[in-house]
C-alpha cells in the first residue's frame, strides 16, 4: 500500500497521466534545434555546388557527424510531438486516433533510426 | 459522442483574420508541412551513404527546377517555423504576450524569416558559383 495522498499522487499528473513531460519535451527539442537547424540550413547551402567527396569528409569529421545525429534526433522527435497535438486535435474517431498515434510513434522513431545508422555508416565506412 | 454534428465554437469561417491568429494557424501548418517533408532527410542521407551515383542523381533531383521552388518553401517554412517558435519559448516565459508587443514581434519574425531565407538561398548560389 503506497502512502502518497491521492492529491501527492494526481499533482501534475493531468487526465493523460504523463504530466508535462509533452510540453516539455516539445520545448527540449525546440531549444536544442534552434542552434541545429541554422547549422544544418547553412552547411546544406554552402554543399549545393560541392562534390561527393567533400559531402563524405564533412559527415566524417565526428563533431559534423555528432550534430548530425543530434540534429536527426531532435527533428523527428519534435516532429513527432507536434503531430501528435494535431492527431488529438482533429481526429476524433477513437480508434483512428489511437491508430494514427501509433502510426505516428513507429514511423518516426524508424526514421530516427534509420538516419542515425546511414550518418554513422557514412562516418565510419572505410 | 453520442450527438455527432454539434456546432463547434468558435466558428472560424466567420471570423476576421488577424494577424495573431494568421500567424498562429501558419505556425502548425509550416510545423505539418516540416514534419511530412522529414523522410527527405533520410532520402538524402540514404543517397549520401549509397554512393557517388545515387548521391548524384540526388543532386540532380534536387537541382531541378520544380524540387527547387519546393525547396525554397521549404527553407522558408522552417526559419518562419524556427522564428515563431522563438517567440513561443519567450511566450512561455511570460514576456511579450501584450497586444502591441505580440504585433511588433510577429511582423519582425515574418521578416527576419524571409531574410534568412533570402541569406541561405544567395550563399546556395554563391557557393555554386552562380551556374544556375
Amino acid at each position: 500500500m503506497s502512502l502518497r495522498t491521492p492529491l501527492g499522487r494526481a499533482v501534475g499528473l493531468g487526465s493523460a497521466k504523463e504530466g508535462v513531460s509533452h510540453w516539455w519535451w516539445q520545448r527540449v527539442t525546440s531549444v536544442a534545434l534552434i542552434p541545429l537547424s541554422l547549422w544544418f540550413v547553412f552547411s546544406l547551402a554552402s554543399l549545393v555546388g560541392a562534390d561527393y567527396q567533400t559531402v563524405v569528409d564533412w559527415i566524417r569529421s565526428p563533431i559534423i557527424a555528432a550534430l548530425l545525429i543530434m540534429f536527426v534526433i531532435s527533428t523527428f522527435y519534435h516532429a513527432q510531438l507536434g503531430v501528435q497535438v494535431v492527431i488529438e486535435d482533429y481526429i476524433h474517431t477513437e480508434w483512428l486516433k489511437m491508430a494514427s498515434s501509433l502510426a505516428l510513434s513507429f514511423i518516426t522513431a524508424f526514421l530516427t533510426l534509420v538516419a542515425v545508422v546511414l550518418v554513422l555508416r557514412v562516418a565510419l565506412g572505410g | 459522442m453520442l450527438i455527432k454534428n454539434r456546432p463547434l465554437s468558435p466558428h472560424l469561417q466567420v471570423y476576421r483574420p488577424q494577424l495573431t491568429s494568421v500567424l498562429s494557424i501558419t505556425h502548425r501548418g509550416t510545423g505539418m508541412f516540416l514534419a511530412f517533408s522529414s523522410p527527405v532527410l533520410v532520402y538524402w542521407l540514404w543517397a549520401i551513404a549509397a554512393g557517388a551515383d545515387t548521391y548524384a542523381s540526388a543532386q540532380a533531383l534536387f537541382g531541378s527546377s520544380f524540387v527547387r521552388v519546393i525547396l525554397f518553401f521549404w527553407s522558408y517554412s522552417l526559419f518562419y517555423h524556427l522564428c515563431n517558435g522563438i517567440r513561443h519559448l519567450t511566450w512561455d516565459m511570460g514576456i511579450g504576450l501584450d497586444i502591441a508587443t505580440l504585433y511588433k514581434s510577429g511582423w519582425w519574425m515574418v521578416a527576419i524569416s524571409f531574410a534568412l531565407t533570402v541569406a541561405t538561398w544567395v550563399i546556395g548560389y554563391v557557393t555554386r558559383g552562380g551556374s544556375g
